[in-house]
């Protein structure tokens, strides 16, 4: 393999050594799972040890093993190996070509929306439910508020972990004004955006002093404030038992459910649950996209200039007259409004809310979603977003895992090892995240993206 | 002393500032006058006190004691000393660059040069609002402020890398991109801490030309702090010594030269030279307390 030959003849040259590796790796992991998994000590029924064969285990093992060796050999180094070689030339200029990735980003928009019908089709109405629900609305909830913390830690650069608490307080803004003033989710949606951004402002105010660690242990500290108080509130928020039956969203006044007046009657369609959930699933994808739209639109106004600027060095900003408090705020503020629209569909959508849902863990998973993006970049959120919301819901599905390793397994258990995993794997081989490379707001000639080693990551 | 240039017409006045960092008297007692349109330097071997001159000026810091004065040419007044930096940037009109390169590394040059239009930007987009909704005039003040990134790019030569990444310039070119992003803001006063530091001599020469040429088109005034006395002497008019954070020579380049003082400071003094100038500088801090 010492001269270097056309792509083809070589990839037909790597198939056996793949295969040898296979073979080897096989061997290799026999030796250590044969005894380890394939032979269990057991006691029986007068308390003797006996040896029982558990081969079965220990050959799926190998042959996953074998599998994933082959397919690494065969396909992923050499990939590898190629990529490596052509963009370090284009690195060293500290550019890329973006092009791809906006192709990217297009086919995905177009299939998240059509994303529904293609489920409907084939699973049909019924069978829909769980993959418009938990995978489709769960990751575009994370997608919305892992833009809507983009703003804050990928534009602005200030570290917030405790962005639930403004999740929470749209949540509960919708909850209690629709319960007790009986006021539609369509009103309130704004507001409980508007009083996600209040409370943005009330947290920056104290926190604008502080730079990096400190202020990451002040947002995470307001982030426990937040749900302590809703836990010990009892009169207003019914303390941890949780507020129900809160009011669904409706289609412009119609409801969806079985009444005479409601969706399904009215056009003459079976009743079905399934409506409701791709009305949501329309709905936050709209929010989202919101997000998205308002993100792109504000990075080429002045503002966000000043937010990026800021995060690349502060001092300098304010040698130029840009009021630092004030754009920090306006980051905060709009970060958390998003953050408040979010909360409001969760509360509608799920008819319940309680502080359960707001503990630090889901600060971190939505922290974890915008450095695993790359920050910064929109594409790179979303991704991060499906890939760690549904990475979790499928581990739900892989129940035939059961039929390997006994009854008792529950894949979900395995969540966060797969989270430490996958973070320890990306921050090897992407330490700025799936996207690390910047684009620019504005350009004289072409459109250069920046690469990620240039952008700095904001000391708060 | 005669009645120079600088004193009939200061764009800054700087009356007893003293500067104290706990016990330490960075700058003690001083006062100076910078002409307008003139080129003003003030040197000093290291710790002089002359950086924390800079930040006091530009509101970094705020002065123990003591008044900052300046003067618009439309005759609006402001008092430095009172105002936090952004305001001293934005409103007084006073811009400077940095001893270790402050650029915006991770965007591209003309984006530097638009952060640094911000105020006149963010006015015309309506304080973002209008600008979102597409009312109001931002799209013309925007391709406004993109013709005077175009024009300062032009100046200091790097037109044809108005795309990429600020971090990715060469040494120099930063130096002159931080130069160019102090004049996007439209500065009355600029200062300038070492902008020749790591400069070769054909690029500090290049410098002195950026500097004069300010100086000419834009009637901007200026005060740097410089290490390198070739542009010291070449281009200032007026010059400003500092020792241990007192005053001890200010004059014309060509009389701080020649000040036995200045000598002493900056290249020490024989063994019997020593009473003599001692002498002196027991004079001075006897007037300084």
């Amino acid at each position: 393999m010492t001269a270097p030959v056309s792509a083809k003849p070589r990839e037909g040259a790597d198939y056996g050594k793949a295969g040898k590796d296979a073979i080897l790796a096989g061997i290799i992991a026999f030796g250590i799972f044969g005894p380890l998994v394939g032979l269990k000590t057991e006691q029986n029924m007068s308390n003797e040890l006996i040896v029982v064969n558990d081969m079965v285990s220990a050959l799926i093992i190998v042959a996953i093993v074998m599998a994933g060796r082959f397919l690494l050999s065969a396909f992923v180094f050499p990939y590898m190996s190629q990529r490596g070689k052509k963009p370090t030339a284009a690195n060293a200029l500290g550019t890329e070509k973006p092009d791809r990735s906006k192709l990217y980003a297009r086919l995905g928009l177009v299939l998240i929306f059509f994303y529904p019908i293609i489920v409907v089709s084939l699973v049909g109405f019924q069978g829909s439910l769980k993959w418009v629900d938990n995978f489709g609305i769960q990751i575009l909830i994370y997608v919305m508020l892992g833009w809507g913390l983009n703003i804050v830690v990928g534009l602005a650069g200030l570290l917030d972990l405790g962005y639930v608490a403004f999740y929470a307080v749209g949540a509960y803004s919708y909850a209690l004004l629709a319960i007790n003033f009986d006021l539609s989710f369509w009103v309130l949606l704004p507001v409980a955006g508007l009083l996600a951004a209040f409370w943005g402002v009330i947290l920056g105010f104290p926190v604008l002093r502080l730079r990096g660690d400190y202020l990451a242990i002040v947002t995470l500290a307001f982030g426990e404030i937040i749900r302590l108080v809703l836990i010990n509130f009892r009169e207003l928020t019914n303390g941890s038992a949780g507020i129900s039956s809160i009011p669904k969203v409706t289609l412009f006044g119609i409801p969806f459910d079985a009444s005479p007046d409601g969706f399904a009657k009215m056009f003459d369609l079976p009743l079905s649950s399934a409506y409701y959930k791709i009305f949501l699933y329309y709905l936050i994808l709209l929010l989202a996209l919101l997000t998205a739209y308002v993100t792109i639109r504000l990075r080429r106004m002045p503002i966000g200039r000043a937010w990026e600027a800021l995060r690349e060095d502060e001092v300098a900003c304010r040698s130029l007259g840009i009021n630092t408090t004030n754009t920090k705020l306006t980051a905060f503020a709009i970060g958390a409004m998003f953050a408040g629209f979010a909360g409001s569909f969760f509360a509608a959508r799920q008819g319940f809310v309680s502080p359960e849902s707001f503990v630090f863990m889901e600060s971190a998973v939505i922290v974890a979603i915008v450095v695993l993006g790359g920050m910064g970049s929109m594409i790179g959120v979303a991704v991060a977003a499906a890939a760690m919301i549904g990475g979790t819901e499928l581990l739900r599905e892989l129940t035939f895992l059961k039929a390997v390793f006994g009854p008792e397994f529950n894949p979900d258990q395995y969540r966060m090892l797969l989270f430490g995993l996958a973070m320890v794997g990306i921050m090897i081989w992407r330490p700025r995240g799936f996207v690390s490379s910047r684009e620019p707001t504005a350009y004289l000639f072409e459109r250069k993206s920046v690469s990620g080693s240039l952008v700095k990551e904001g000391h708060g | 002393m005669t009645t120079e240039r600088w004193d009939t017409d200061p764009v800054l006045t700087v009356e007893h500032v003293t500067m104290r960092f706990g016990g330490l008297v960075a700058v003690n007692d001083l006062s100076f006058k910078a002409g307008r349109g003139d080129i003003t330097a003030l040197i000093g071997p290291n710790g002089a006190g002359k950086t924390t001159v800079f930040n006091c000026i530009t509101g970094f810091y705020k002065p123990t004691m003591g008044l900052l004065d300046l003067a618009h040419r439309d005759g609006k007044r402001f008092m430095l000393e009172r105002m936090p930096d952004f305001k001293i940037s934005g409103k007084a009109k006073v811009a400077r660059t940095f001893q270790n390169i402050r650029l915006f590394s991770g965007m591209t040059l003309l984006e530097n040069l638009l952060v640094a239009q911000h105020n006149a930007l963010m006015l015309a987009s309506g304080m973002t609002i209008g600008g979102i909704l597409g009312i109001g005039g931002y799209k013309a003040k925007e391709k406004e402020a993109m013709e005077r990134a175009k024009y300062w790019l032009d100046k200091i030569r790097l037109t044809a890398r108005a795309d990429d990444p600020a971090g990715d310039l060469p040494y120099g070119a930063q130096r002159r991109l931080e130069i160019a992003r102090a004049m996007c803001t439209g500065p009355e006063l600029l200062c300038l801490d070492e902008p020749a530091a790591g400069l070769n001599p054909r690029e500090s020469a290049e410098l002195n030309e950026l500097l004069l040429g300010i100086r000419e088109s834009e009637k901007t005034s200026l005060l740097l702090i410089e290490h390198d006395m070739s542009v010291v002497m070449e281009i200032s008019d007026h010059v400003v010594v500092l020792e241990y954070g007192i005053k001890i020579s200010d004059g014309t380049p060509a009389f701080v030269q020649n000040d036995p003082r200045v000598i002493a400071a900056y290249l020490g003094v024989d063994d019997e030279e020593v009473e003599t100038v001692e002498k002196q500088l027991d004079v001075l801090t006897g007037e300084a307390g």
